[in-house]
């Protein structure tokens, strides 16, 4: 039998309903995996074995006794360090954050434990959600699990790598212009950024409120829609999530693509791109056609303006988000001679410079004189990336290309030029512009031995069609989801 | 413009920003209790206290308060309106910056009438908007204000709770004027019943931007915002001292400093607090942690026809209704008598004499004791039987006054208190009679000076009969039987 940890979460979900395995066991042969690959992988800032293993325990007494158990009861997950757990720290990998502990759960975290997922840690990041390489977190350096010397991605880097290092079937993240999907493409996992509001972003440690969506990260299509379907939904306590009820993410699931409409984005083709990145998606494309769906070219004119949108609508809105960390009420506080000099001391030794760059960046953007140079001409830009969006739907079910435009780099590589780390984001944050749903599909590996992601997307509560088209795509290319390689973590 | 002169005459052109606290059920952003008197912080949750990763939902008994408001002073409700984000760091406030509205408020292009001394004037309504209030912090040391604490503590019950800010536009001329706009806004909240608005607990707060310019000129002046007035008196007394400072600058050649000034009630004088140098950048923009306001018409005009009789009309009516000069009205509206005067009507208590027995004795009553008229403990029946028994001779006015004293002091029904004290009026001619007879014998030199024309020695008749009555002899009939006896 493959080991357990190499198994999907719907196996192990199969497992443990069959009784052939016990929620304990199953936990317990990750938190194992955990010891054994963490210390070259480093994927958690915190771990929570004692609680993990009391919550597994419970389930195992409930299933025995005849009691009910959640849809996911007994699954691994890892969360990303900036959902908020109640009392348990929660430091979006800053110093400003360390030892923080909220008083109250996230709206995604109490639906995972209300389905029985079993919280086995919090993930490392980049400070804040902000970065491409998980390169920026104050606390640790995480790595790719294909190969150790290269970066994860970011800024979901951890919850990533401790998918793909079998550590975990199963982890959430945070994707504000590509942080789930980029990650996902680098460490060779499904991510999913689902549309603007299917998922309440209540207890998500804002970085870009009009851009941040929670969304799951999984070895299988099948993973990946399953945490989704049990964490979407409206909220009370989220004014932006949708109201509607969440479309059914699994009736359909295996319905193939035949006849789908499948748009190739003109404008994701650019030259000068990684050869093998393109070759690989070149070739999902073809699988795509041979599997029935119909492809044509298409293009979104505006989506190149994107990057320029982003990089002043996010910095904008999170260094209004980041003020609330000053000092005053919770986290580092440094001591000053009056309230100002302690907010401007907490802060000047309490933030990393990457953030600190985009707080400067935004609090520039909306200042009197320039607002309307910079975020409103940047709000005008957005407004342009969705009516493109909304053209190219009306002759496509779906949108490809590449999710990004190299495979995992190495330590250090990008971290000289912010701009060049920012342009990680090309492929990915017209999505979180246009508030649509998108995903990263691992479709094979470039000549190092190194993922490589395709990205698809889908129309506003498109998710269903999105993950159909996945599936079939997953299904034909039957890749083996457990890094190998020379320099990859060992396998279980 | 020309260098101003002596000769220079100045006009005051005022405007007012008043905030005015909802007294909704929950805050304007999460569930929290508005109740006052809670320990500190602990009317508070993640969403007021800006921990991170909480978010903020609007509270629609605050928007349709909100709504209510506008249409009582005759705006324009915004069919789409959204929230933005005020930035700035302050200590009291949780997420450094507080979430107001902006560009497009929900209410705008209003008016409201105010009248002065017989003259009616509309005072234009710029805005009004929505946001939440902020914490309070007090300063711990020596000083008591935040320079020289030793430390500052902060109480964050407050925070998040709704707040309205009326703006009006800068039609405003004199600190009078400014008085009856605020009390006018005061009874128009209360009617609506949205806010307790009592301007020295804070629950309503007003600001005023004074300048002056040459009379009769189109020009502006440089703005004073002087803030921190807690009644409509201090009000008054803040602008006509900024008013007085102003011209005497202006007077002497010198140049007024764009400022926010303190008023400080004990010094009688306002004081810089913030010069214009300091004033901060608020980087507003929209609030994207909540969606737009869009009220539907059909709410709107459901809001529209449920909206009370509102002060002007109540006033029209009261004085078309039953007559009552306008002083008596607008006493009776300002302190919110006018249920309690309708109810005595009802009762059967004529308007005139119920309003007399309002505007004079419970509203005196009142101040005595601290409380507002309206929660004097004197429902209509209590009034119009007091009416009734002054009427029909029972109780003189006096022993009225005295009776209801006792009414107030929980004695009762009038007719209770009268008959318990034995104060009714004696108005038994039998009675009386023998008195007189008494008081004649025992001062018969006043008797014989009556007898022989000097109507005034009367007095001292009668008043040894209410000596011997104890107040209590009908005064008419005394007279009447004096008269008989000595004519």
């Amino acid at each position: 039998m493959t080991a357990l940890v190499a198994q999907s979460a719907g196996e192990l979900t199969g497992l443990l309903e069959a009784g052939d395995v016990s929620a304990e066991e199953v936990v317990r042969a990750h938190l194992d995996r955990i010891d054994a690959t963490d210390g070259t992988v480093r994927a958690y800032l915190r771990r929570l074995d004692d609680a993990a293993l009391a919550h597994a325990r419970d389930i195992d007494r409930r299933r025995r006794a005849g009691e009910r158990v959640g849809a996911l009861a007994g699954v691994p997950v890892a969360l990303k360090d900036n959902l908020a757990t109640k009392g348990v720290e929660t430091t979006c990998a800053s110093k400003i954050l360390e030892h923080y502990r909220p008083p109250y759960d996230a709206t995604v975290v109490a639906r995972l434990r209300a389905g029985d997922a079993v919280v086995v840690g919090k993930t490392n990041m980049d400070e804040f959600a902000m970065g491409a390489s998980t390169e920026n977190s104050a606390f640790a350096r995480t790595t790719n699990p294909w190969d150790t010397g290269r970066v994860p991605g970011g800024s979901s880097g951890g919850s990533a790598a401790t998918v793909a290092a079998c550590q975990v079937p199963v982890a959430l993240g945070s994707d504000t212009g590509g942080s789930v999907r980029q990650p996902g493409s680098f460490c060779g996992v499904v991510g999913v950024k689902p549309t603007y509001g299917l998922v309440s972003r209540y207890g998500l440690l804002a970085f870009a409120s009009s851009l941040d969506q929670i969304g799951p990260l999984a070895r299988t299509v099948t993973d990946a829609a399953r945490v989704l379907q049990a964490i979407a939904g409206p909220d009370p306590y989220d004014a932006t999530a949708l109201p509607e009820p969440p479309p059914d993410l699994l009736a359909r699931l295996e319905d193939g693509v035949e006849g789908l409409r499948v748009g190739v984005v003109k404008e994701y083709q650019s030259e000068g791109k990684d050869d093998t990145v393109r070759a690989r998606v070149r070739e999902a494309i073809q699988r795509l056609e041979k599997l029935g769906a119909q492809t044509r070219e298409i293009s979104v004119p505006h989506a190149t303006y994107g990057v320029a949108a982003y990089y002043l609508i996010a910095p904008s809105e999170a260094s209004s988000n980041l003020s609330r960390y000053d000092g005053v009420r919770y986290g580092l506080r440094v001591p000053g001679a009056t309230t100002e000099r302690m907010m401007a001391a907490t802060r000047e030794a309490g933030f990393g410079p990457e953030v600190k760059r985009r707080i400067m960046i935004g609090t520039y953007a909306l200042s009197a004189g320039y607002y309307d140079a910079y975020y409103a001409q940047a709000q005008r830009v957005r407004t342009l990336i969705i009516r493109d969006f909304e053209a190219a739907y009306e002759h496509c079910d779906v949108l490809v290309g590449p999710t990004s435009p190299s495979t995992a780099f190495a330590f250090g590589e990008n971290l000289a030029d912010p701009l060049s780390m920012y342009l990680q984001d090309i492929y990915t944050n017209t999505a979180n512009l246009a508030g649509i749903p998108a995903l990263s599909l691992p479709v094979g590996l470039d000549d190092a031995g190194l993922p490589v992601g395709l990205q698809i997307m889908a129309p506003m509560r498109g998710e269903a069609t999105m993950l159909r088209a996945a599936r079939a795509l997953e299904a034909d290319l039957a890749l083996d989801p457990v890094p190998r390689g020379p320099h990859a973590v060992e396998a279980p | 413009m020309s260098a101003p002169t002596q000769a220079t005459r100045y006009e005051a052109v005022i405007g007012l920003e008043v905030h005015v606290e909802l007294a909704t059920r929950t805050k304007m952003f999460c569930g929290c209790a508005i109740d006052f008197g809670g320990e500190p912080n602990t009317r508070t949750c993640p969403v007021c206290l800006g921990q991170p990763g909480s978010l903020p939902v609007a509270n629609r008994a605050a928007v349709e308060s909100a709504i209510r408001l506008g249409l009582a002073l005759g705006c324009d409700i915004a069919p789409w309106s959204e929230f933005h984000r005020k930035n700035y760091f302050y200590p009291d406030m949780p997420k450094n910056y507080q979430i107001s509205q902006y560009d497009v408020p929900i209410c705008a292009h209003g008016f409201l009438d105010v009248t002065v001394d017989g003259d009616t004037r509309r005072i234009g309504i710029t805005r009004v908007h929505m946001e939440e209030d902020t914490g309070k912090s007090t300063h711990v040391g020596t000083s008591g204000r935040i320079h020289g604490a030793d430390h500052s503590l902060i109480d964050y019950n407050r925070a998040g709770i709704p707040l309205l800010e009326v703006v009006s536009e800068p039609d405003v001329r004199s600190a009078e004027q400014a008085r009856a706009y605020l009390a006018e806004l005061r009874a128009i909240v209360r009617t609506l019943g949205i806010s307790d608005a009592r301007l020295e607990e804070g629950s309503m707060r007003c600001d005023a931007n004074v300048s002056l310019r040459p009379a009769g000129r189109g020009v502006y002046g440089t703005r004073v915002e002087v803030k921190n007035m807690n009644s409509l008196r201090s009000l008054a007394h803040a602008i006509d001292y900024e008013i007085a400072r102003q011209t005497d600058l202006l007077t002497a050649g010198e140049e007024v400093a764009q400022e926010t000034r303190h008023w400080d009630e004990a010094a009688g004088a306002t004081s810089t607090l913030r010069a214009k140098e300091e004033v901060f950048d608020y980087r507003y923009f929209p609030e994207p942690d909540l969606v737009p306001i869009e009220p539907d018409a059909a709410w709107i005009g459901q809001l529209r026809a449920d909206l009370p009789e509102l002060p002007a009309t109540t006033r029209q009516r009261l004085a078309e209704q039953h007559g009552l000069a306008p002083d008596t009205v607008a006493t009776l509206v300002e302190a919110d008598l006018v249920p309690l005067l309708e109810a005595a009507v009802r009762a059967g208590a004529g308007a005139g004499e119920a309003a007399n027995w309002l505007t004079n004795e419970v509203t005196g009553w009142a101040l005595g004791h601290g409380v507002a008229p309206a929660d004097a403990p004197l429902d209509g029946h209590q009034l119009a039987e007091l009416v009734a028994l002054v009427r029909g001779g029972t109780l003189s006015n006096k022993l009225a006054r005295q009776v209801l004293e006792d009414v107030l002091a929980g004695g009762g029904s009038p007719a209770d208190v009268v008959r318990e004290r034995g104060l009714e009026q004696i108005s038994d001619t039998d009675e009386l009679a023998a008195v007189v007879d008494l008081a004649i014998a025992e001062n018969a030199e006043a008797a014989e000076q009556v007898r022989a024309g000097n109507d005034k020695a009367i007095g001292a008749l009668v008043g040894a009969v209410m000596r011997a009555t104890k107040g209590k002899a009908n005064p008419r009939l005394v007279n009447g039987l004096l008269r008989q006896r000595l004519g």
